[in-house]
């Protein structure tokens, strides 16, 4: 690990000064100190915020607040998060491992670094890591890899499970930097790769993240998160699927849908929702809905299976947050 | 001539380790034999070895209260919570495996929680109590959990043991052992390569019942 020094946050604006003039935030660290010790990150100050008062759950007029400085772990127990929004509990308990769970910030999960290995290799070409050096992973193993939202510079997935549950219940997330405070929806915070894969979020330096807020919706009841992956528990998806549905008298009056492991960022299925309005739930509707979702894929050479099993994972996810499975 | 080592804080010595003839441990040759190894796994380390030690980031004070027991401590940033409890106090119970926070082998409690202690900084818990595997029984007494794993052979080689236990015991204390299905997925941060799961859910399932 290279050298760098760390100094405890006492107080926000502190933090956001110091970010901005060139520090690192580090809140549970698991993703940056994992990086700092491999060398592909090497940041030369940290800014330690876990003493920052961004931490916390609370409901407030009907909408679910959550503090970026808040364990995966305590989320996932949390009562309100379990009654309102199970997709999220559901999510966060599908992700990482118990121990990651009690170490990693909601705000440090919306902006973990992606998982190709290729990122982590340095002698292998990546974008990323190493801007124009090129992408190892579009000609080298690549089943873990995007299908969606690709460029010819970047084909990785973000891998992060509770984004795909925030993007589909339209969360929005309030940031404080040195320009002031925003609000914006959590889906708009990834950056598509284009040509500039290392740009990954629309943040600018200094900006911190404050909280995480999940308005009030229908989809307390129907909604499951389903993750496919090559084991059972602890491992990254290859295809996810919150799905949520608000269902009345035996008919479909709106639906959520976004998906996981696909996707260069948490990826929103517009198209699959509106079709799925107005529809008697069951499998003809949900196969039906599914189709669109692989529209404008770019299959790798050992991902194409994604452009079958994203459809069906959604199906299965339809019938899962329907019921009826 | 002593050196210490960039990351982990060691003081090593470079030359043939000192008099004491016959006294050395097998601990301390397997940490001598460690760091060499080490070095040659990483091909682009000497230059970076070299230059960081030079540049090492002033040392910081720390305090724990390790197993029950207050220490304070001068250390480098760098040094994860894992290396500081092997290295500088000598608690080898807690294992390096994968070093990623992959494995769950360097499971501990930090203010009863259970962290992979790999992949956070030693810096970062002043004021923290940590609970590693020597803390977990009393003197002279195993904690329900070890006996449970010697009793249900929850273990081949032993090296992943010391995380399984930590972890089993918070997951009993968590909640989370209800069924075997239960204790499977909230013990999935913790590998054995031995293949040893049958015996490890059971002996988690037998100190819950206990408890």
């Amino acid at each position: 690990m290279l050298p760098f020094t760390l100094e405890k946050a006492t107080d926000t604006s502190g933090a956001i000064a110091a970010a901005a003039a060139g520090g690192r935030y580090i809140a549970g660290g698991t993703t940056l100190v994992d990086l700092m010790r491999e060398e592909v990150e090497h940041p030369e100050r940290l800014i330690d915020i876990n003493a920052l008062p961004l931490g916390g759950i609370r409901m407030e007029g009907g909408d679910l607040v959550i503090g970026a400085l808040s364990r995966m772990s305590d989320v996932a127990a949390d009562e309100n998060v379990r009654r309102l929004h199970p997709l999220i509990a559901e999510s966060l308990l599908e992700g990482a491992s118990p121990q990651l769970r009690n170490m990693a910030s909601m705000g440090g999960n919306l902006l973990q670094r992606v998982r190709c290995p290729y990122f982590r290799m340095l002698d292998a070409a990546c974008n990323k890591r190493d801007p124009g050096s090129g992408c190892a992973a579009i000609d080298g193993l690549n089943a873990g890899h995007a299908i969606l939202g690709t460029s010819d510079h970047c084909v990785a997935t973000h891998p992060s499970d509770v984004a795909v549950a925030l993007v589909a219940l339209d969360a929005t997330m309030s940031v404080r930097g040195p320009g002031g405070a925003r609000s914006f929806p959590v889906e708009e915070l990834f950056l598509l790769p284009g040509d500039t894969p290392q740009l990954e979020y629309r943040l600018v330096p200094g900006e911190l993240i404050g909280e995480i807020r999940v308005p009030a919706g229908p989809y307390a009841r129907n909604a499951r998160y389903l993750k496919v992956r090559d084991r059972a528990s602890y491992e990254f998806a290859l295809v996810s699927a919150a799905a949520a549905l608000d269902i009345a008298d035996g008919v479909i009056r709106s639906a959520r849908i976004a998906c996981g492991g696909v996707g260069t960022l948490p990826w929103r299925m517009r198209e699959c929702e509106a079709a799925l309005v107005g529809a008697t739930p069951g499998r003809p509707a949900f196969e039906q809905a599914a189709q669109p979702a692989t529209r404008g894929a770019r299959p790798l050479h050992h991902n194409r299976f994604k452009v079958e099993l994203l459809p069906r994972t959604i199906v299965r996810a339809l019938e899962m947050a329907g019921e009826v499975a | 001539m002593k050196s210490r080592h960039p990351t982990t804080g060691k003081v090593t010595r470079s030359g043939a380790p000192a008099a004491r003839p016959g006294s050395i441990s097998r601990r301390e040759v397997l940490q001598l034999a460690g760091g060499a190894a080490t070095l040659a796994a990483i091909p682009t380390a000497p230059a970076t070895a070299a230059t960081t030690a030079e540049q090492a980031t002033p040392a910081g004070t720390l305090r724990l209260v390790v197993n029950g027991e207050p220490r304070e401590l001068t250390l480098d940033p760098r040094q994860s919570l894992l290396d500081v409890l092997r290295e500088t106090l000598d608690l080898t119970g807690t294992k390096k495996g994968c070093n990623q926070g992959a494995c769950g082998a360097c499971t501990v409690l930090v203010n009863g929680r259970r962290v992979v202690s790999c992949l956070t900084l030693a810096a970062m818990h002043d004021g923290a109590e940590i609970t590693t595997i020597e803390g977990l029984g009393k003197e002279g007494e195993l904690h329900p959990l070890q006996a449970a794993f010697i009793e249900h052979e929850g273990m081949q080689c032993g090296f992943c043991t010391p995380g399984q236990i930590m972890s089993g015991a918070a997951c009993i204390a968590e909640g989370h052992a209800g069924s075997p299905e239960e204790i499977s997925f909230w013990m999935s941060g913790n590998i054995c390569r031995c293949g040893a799961y049958p015996g490890i859910v059971a002996a988690v399932a037998d100190a819950a019942a206990r408890t």
